[in-house]
């Protein structure tokens, strides 16, 4: 029996919802780690039972949390609850994110510019995404604020920064968007382990071809006119991209403003905002068997982050962009105002898709029909971060 | 024995109650407390104070015999009512956080 499980991250600790294949009924267990922000919970491909979240808070810093069953229960990678301590110096460092500065892998840890335009020095603030490898549970990738990824290969217990990121030589021109100077996204590439892609908000995306070692800005076709040079390589605020994993290399791309699509792996980029009611947006979003239908939520504008005209609409597109048509079948279409963030939609790949999506006012909605209609899970939750789906087989 | 009071999430992460006792060898400093707390409770590590500069987190402050002790320095000695145990050192998260 084919069930899903949905991974929600609130502004106020994490909920897990469940449901069998028809996606009707659902439970909801949450919440977990109660009072704190959860950025980001994933499941491992490789693993449904293993589960990673980040866990933050503006006191007591960054936590990585872990369950090795599905969500029941959950510790922070080494140290399983209930361990005596052992003598010596304290495990745990699974929190500690440390930019790699060595002289054998690092890079010198140099400045970035800062709201005002001036330099800023680099400086760890929290995890946003953390996305597990495809075929290792215990490694799994971090994408953190000030920019730069790093990786755990033993089941997130201890992490060390992949630096040539970071010390790609652009980093004075990179800069915070509104939400601060995040690495948002993290896409592995299913044809080719040593290609990833990555976005930061703001300086653009970025691929790796050899497993992380060194990377190359790809944000060619982006236009920014908050940037004195609009065209310029480096400083896009890319909010967030997706991919099918059966078309690697098919990329879609949710910018501040503009949706953009590539078919060369983020060589170029093309606009296809099309028909689009406001081409401002953060979530985008792949079909898992329709390789051409995507989805967006338009936002008004980056001076108000709700849906335009008080109605929340899905907007999907069957053939790659430009031409859209609104979902609004079981949404709110009068005196709705909420955001939905950038890591607020996923979609499940049972034989009917499923279209999840999270928003600032605590709804999460699914469509168990491609996004046809849309009915709510929940209502109520703290204001959702992230959302993430497990489809379980 | 030390007496240490954590706030509610810091309990939460340790699995602990409101107050943890300790035993720390003289001198009873924030570091050698601090040291002990991050010695039993791993877990807590990088939740007080940095990983690697060792410096309080903004959002916390060390309080004890109703004074504020964020600002002293690591290495000073504690009043000797929290050396002795008759009194607690209060790890308080600032209002400003909430």
């Amino acid at each position: 029996m084919s069930a899903v499980r949905v991974l929600v991250g609130t502004r106020k600790g994490a909920f897990i919802l469940t449901a069998d294949g028809k996606r009707d009924k659902w439970e909801v267990s949450g919440p977990h780690f109660a009072g704190w922000e959860i950025y980001h919970v994933k499941g491992s491909p490789a693993d449904p039972n293993r589960l990673y979240a980040s866990q933050t808070s503006g006191w007591f810093g960054q936590i990585i949390q872990r369950s090795d069953d599905g969500g029941k229960t959950w510790h922070q990678p080494g140290t399983p609850p209930g361990e005596p301590p052992a003598p010596g110096r304290p495990k745990a460092a699974s929190n500690k994110f440390v930019y790699d500065t060595s002289a054998e892998t690092g890079k010198p840890l140099t400045t970035h510019q800062f709201y005002d335009g001036t330099q800023h020095p680099w400086e760890f603030k929290r995890v946003w995404h953390l996305e597990p490898s495809l075929t290792d549970p215990d490694t799994v990738y971090a994408g953190i604020e000030d920019a730069a990824i790093f990786r755990s290969t033993d089941g997130g217990e201890n992490w060390k920064e992949l630096s040539g990121l970071r010390g790609h030589g652009t980093g004075p021109k990179w800069q915070p968007g509104a939400g601060g100077m995040c690495l948002h996204t993290i896409i592995l590439d299913p044809s080719n382990p040593q290609r990833m892609w990555i976005a930061i908000s703001a300086a653009g995306a970025f691929r790796t071809d050899d497993g992380g070692k060194t990377w190359k800005p790809i944000n060619s076709g982006l236009y920014s006119k908050y940037l004195p040079n609009p065209t310029a390589e480096i400083g896009h605020c890319v909010h967030h991209i997706a991919m099918n994993p059966s078309h690697p290399g098919v990329l879609f791309m949710q910018k501040h403003w503009d949706v953009m699509r590539s078919d060369d792996a983020g060589e170029n980029w093309k606009e296809i905002s099309g028909n689009l009611p406001t081409d401002f947006g953060f979530v985008i979003d792949v079909h898992a068997h329709e390789p051409k239908t995507i989805y967006v939520i338009p936002i008004k504008s980056d001076g108000e982050h709700f849906v335009p005209e008080g109605k929340l609409r899905v907007y999907r597109s069957r053939t790659g962009g430009n031409e859209w048509e609104a979902l609004t079948k079981g949404l709110p279409q009068s005196n709705c105002y909420i955001n939905v963030l950038r890591d607020a939609m996923a979609v499940d790949s049972l034989d009917q898709c499923g279209i999840y999506f999270g928003t600032s006012g605590g709804q999460v909605y699914a469509s168990a029909d491609a996004g046809d209609s849309w009915a709510p899970i929940v209502r109520d939750l703290p204001g959702v971060l992230s959302v993430e789906v497990q489809t379980l087989l | 024995m030390i007496r240490v009071i954590l706030p509610q999430h810091l309990r939460t992460l340790a699995h602990v109650g409101s107050e943890v006792t300790l035993a720390v060898e003289a001198p009873i400093t924030l570091r050698s407390v601090l040291d002990a707390i991050e010695s039993r409770y791993p877990m807590l590590r990088g939740t007080i104070r940095d990983h690697v500069t060792q410096q309080r987190r903004p959002f916390l402050r060390f309080f004890a015999c109703e004074e504020d002790l964020s600002h002293e320095p690591p290495d000073a000695p504690l009043p000797d009512a929290v050396a002795s145990g008759a009194e607690p050192l209060l790890i308080i998260g600032a209002i400003a956080g909430g």
